[in-house]
C-alpha cells in the first residue's frame, strides 16, 4: 500500500552554528511509510559515515523487503506480525555494517550513531530507537515525548538521583548508553502505538531538544502545523537562534487519513487459502 | 582538529584540516597540499601531527620555509602561526584555538558510555595513533566533565526562563535585550486592540483561510506566510515565501484586517 497520499513528510537538517560538518543523516521513504534519523559520532568524518550507513542500510533493505511483503502480515512460525521483526533485523544489519567498518578501518574506530526509525502501517506507528535521538508526538493539542533516551542522564532521572529540572542544567547531556555500531550486537527498543488522523510526529536529533525547550517545540508545531515544511525550518532556526551548538535535524510526519492494512474479507480469505 | 588556511595576497584560497599524521606540502601533485608555484620546491615541507600537536619540518627546500618571518628547519606550530611559501601564506589554526569553547564543543559531542567497547575498538585498530587518540579523547572527556562539574554550570547558558504568564507579559524576558514588539489592530471588529508579541511565535489569521506567523528572533521580528491562498501584505506589498523582516510602524494586512507593527520603547 502506497502511503504517499496518507502521510505528509517534511524534513530539515542543518550543521548548526558551531560545527563545520553535519554528522546527522535523515532519510524518508514516504511510499513505505518509513522515516529514519541518525546522529553519528566519532572522530573526523566517521560520525557522518556511521549515520549515513545507518539510514541507507535501513531504508534500502526495508524498501526491498516491503516490495513483496506487508508489515502486518502474520508470520506463521510465531503467529506474530512481521513488522517489529523486520525493523529489528534491519537495525541489526546496519549495526553489523557499521561495526565491521569501524573494526576494519582504523580511521573509523569507535564510530557509532544514535537512531530513530518509524514505520507507519495499518493505522499504527512502530518506533525503534537507540540513544538520545527522539520521537515526539502532537495529538489534539497535546505535545509529548514518545521515546525515552538511552542516556546516562535519563538513567539518573529514572533512578531518582537527579530531577528533570536539574537534568536541564546537567553537564553530561551527551553520554548515551546505547548506540548503533559500537558493539557486535545491539538491542533496539521497539514499541508500537496506534495513530490518529491529524497526529504530527517529530523525529529529532539532540541538537534540537538540547537547544529548544519542549514547550517551545510543541508551541511551534501547534502554531505552524498547517505548513509542515515551514514548521521544520522554524524548528531548526530556533535551535540555531539559541546557539545551534550541535547539528540539528528534524523529520515531521503528519497523518492525513486512515491507512488500515488489508484486513477485509478478501484478505482473510486469502490468508485462509494459504 | 587543527587546520591550515591557505591564502595569497590576503585572499583565502582554502582550508585544509590536518587529519593525517603526515601532511606534505610541495609543488608536485602527490603532495597533500599542492602549491603550484615555482618558489615552492617539489617536496617542500611536511607537517607531522601527533594528537593535538603539529610540527612543521622543512624538507631541504630551495627557498626555505618561513614561520612568522623567521626561517625555520623544524618548528612546533602554535595557534595563528603563519607559514610563508613564496607568495603563499598558510595560517595554522590549532585545535586549542578558542580554548574554552574548543573544550566545550568537544565535550558536547555525543559519546557512547562504553569504556570497554572503546578500548576494544582501540585495541583492534592497528594504528597506534588511533589508539592513543581514542584514549586521549576519553581522557579529555573525563577531564572536561570534571572541570565542567567543578565549575558548576557557570559556563552553561542560563536556563531559559519559562514563558511569562499572560497576566504579566511585561515581565517577559527580552532575548538579547531586543525591544518588545507589538501589533495594534487598525480595522475590523477589534480595531484599536493591542497585542504584545512576547512569545517566540504568534500566529495570526483564521486557520483554513489565511494564517501567518510572527516570529521573535534575536535579529528582530519576522512575518511568515503559513497557509491560505492569499499571502499577507506588508505596507501594501505581498510578502514572499521567505520570512519577511518587520520594521517599526509596518502595516500588515491579513485576512482583510489591517494592523500596525511597532516596537515598544
Amino acid at each position: 500500500m502506497d502511503l504517499t497520499q496518507t502521510l505528509e513528510i517534511a524534513t530539515c537538517t542543518d550543521p548548526g552554528m558551531v560545527r563545520s560538518h553535519n554528522e546527522d543523516s535523515i532519510a524518508a521513504d514516504p511510499a513505505n511509510g518509513l522515516v529514519v534519523l541518525a546522529d553519528g559520532m566519532g572522530g573526523y568524518n566517521a560520525g557522518e559515515v556511521a549515520s549515513g550507513m545507518a539510514t541507507t542500510v535501513i531504508v534500502t533493505e526495508m524498501r526491498q523487503i516491503l516490495s513483496n511483503a506487508k508489515p502486518y502480515q502474520v508470520d506463521e512460525k510465531n503467529n506474530q506480525e512481521i513488522a517489529a521483526r523486520l525493523v529489528r533485523d534491519q537495525v541489526l544489519k546496519a549495526n553489523t555494517s557499521i561495526y565491521q567498518a569501524a573494526q576494519s578501518q582504523s580511521q573509523y574506530a569507535g564510530m557509532g550513531t544514535t537512531l530513530v526509525v518509524c514505520l507507519f502501517y495499518d493505522n499504527r506507528i512502530l518506533v525503534a530507537h537507540l540513544g538520545d535521538s527522539r520521537l515526539y508526538m502532537l495529538r489534539e493539542g497535546k505535545f509529548r515525548q514518545v521515546t525515552r533516551d538511552h542516556s546516562l542522564l535519563q538513567e539518573q532521572i529514572d533512578s531518582g538521583i537527579i530531577t528533570p529540572e536539574q537534568a536541564k542544567k546537567a553537564a553530561h547531556k551527551n553520554l548515551v548508553t546505547k548506540a548503533l555500531g559500537i558493539d557486535p550486537t545491539v538491542e533496539p527498543e521497539i514499541h508500537e502505538y496506534p495513530t490518529k488522523t491529524g497526529d504530527i510526529y517529530l523525529l529529532c536529533s539532540d541538537g534540537l531538544c538540547d537547544m529548544v525547550d519542549d514547550e517551545d517545540i510543541g508551541m511551534t508545531l501547534q502554531a505552524l502545523g498547517g505548513n509542515l515544511k515551514l514548521a521544520a525550518q522554524q524548528l531548526v532556526q530556533m535551535a540555531n537562534d539559541n546557539g545551534g551548538r550541535d547539528n540539528v535535524s528534524v523529520i515531521l510526519v503528519r497523518v492525513l487519513r486512515e491507512y488500515p492494512g488489508a484486513k477485509g474479507v478478501m484478505a482473510k480469505m486469502f490468508a485462509w487459502l494459504k | 582538529m587543527a587546520k591550515l588556511i591557505l591564502s595569497m595576497d590576503g585572499l583565502v584560497l582554502k582550508e585544509i584540516p590536518l587529519t593525517k599524521e603526515r601532511t606534505t606540502i610541495g609543488r608536485k601533485p602527490h603532495n597533500d597540499i599542492q602549491i603550484d608555484n615555482l618558489a615552492v620546491s617539489g617536496e617542500h615541507a611536511v607537517i607531522v601531527t601527533i594528537l593535538n600537536d603539529s610540527f612543521l619540518e622543512d624538507l631541504g627546500s630551495t627557498n626555505g620555509t618561513v614561520v612568522n618571518g623567521n626561517p625555520i628547519k623544524k618548528h612546533f606550530l602554535q595557534n595563528n602561526d603563519v607559514i610563508e611559501l613564496g607568495k603563499y601564506k598558510l595560517k595554522f589554526v590549532g585545535e586549542a584555538a578558542p580554548a574554552a569553547t574548543g573544550e566545550k564543543a568537544d565535550f558536547e559531542k555525543t559519546m557512547v558510555l562504553r569504556p570497554s567497547a572503546m578500548k576494544a575498538a582501540a585495541a583492534a585498530a592497528p594504528g597506534g595513533g588511533a589508539q592513543a587518540a581514542v584514549a586521549q579523547r576519553q581522557a579529555a572527556v573525563q577531564a572536561a566533565a570534571a572541570s565542567a562539574q567543578a565549575a558548576g554550570i557557570a559556563d552553561k547558558e542560563p536556563p531559559k526562563p519559562a514563558p511569562a504568564p499572560a497576566a504579566a507579559p511585561a515581565a517577559a524576558p527580552k532575548p538579547g535585550g531586543q525591544p518588545l514588539g507589538a501589533i495594534q489592530l487598525l480595522s475590523g471588529g477589534n480595531a484599536g486592540k493591542e497585542l504584545e508579541l512576547t512569545k517566540p511565535l504568534t500566529t495570526l489569521g483564521k486557520p483554513g483561510v489565511q494564517v501567518a506567523v510572527l516570529t521573535r528572533r534575536p535579529q528582530g521580528y519576522f512575518i511568515t506566510h503559513v497557509e491560505g491562498d492569499k499571502r499577507p501584505t506588508v505596507n501594501g506589498a505581498e510578502i514572499g515565501a521567505a520570512p519577511h523582516s518587520l520594521k517599526d510602524h509596518d502595516v500588515i494586512e491579513l485576512a482583510g484586517v489591517k494592523m500596525e507593527f511597532f516596537l515598544k520603547a
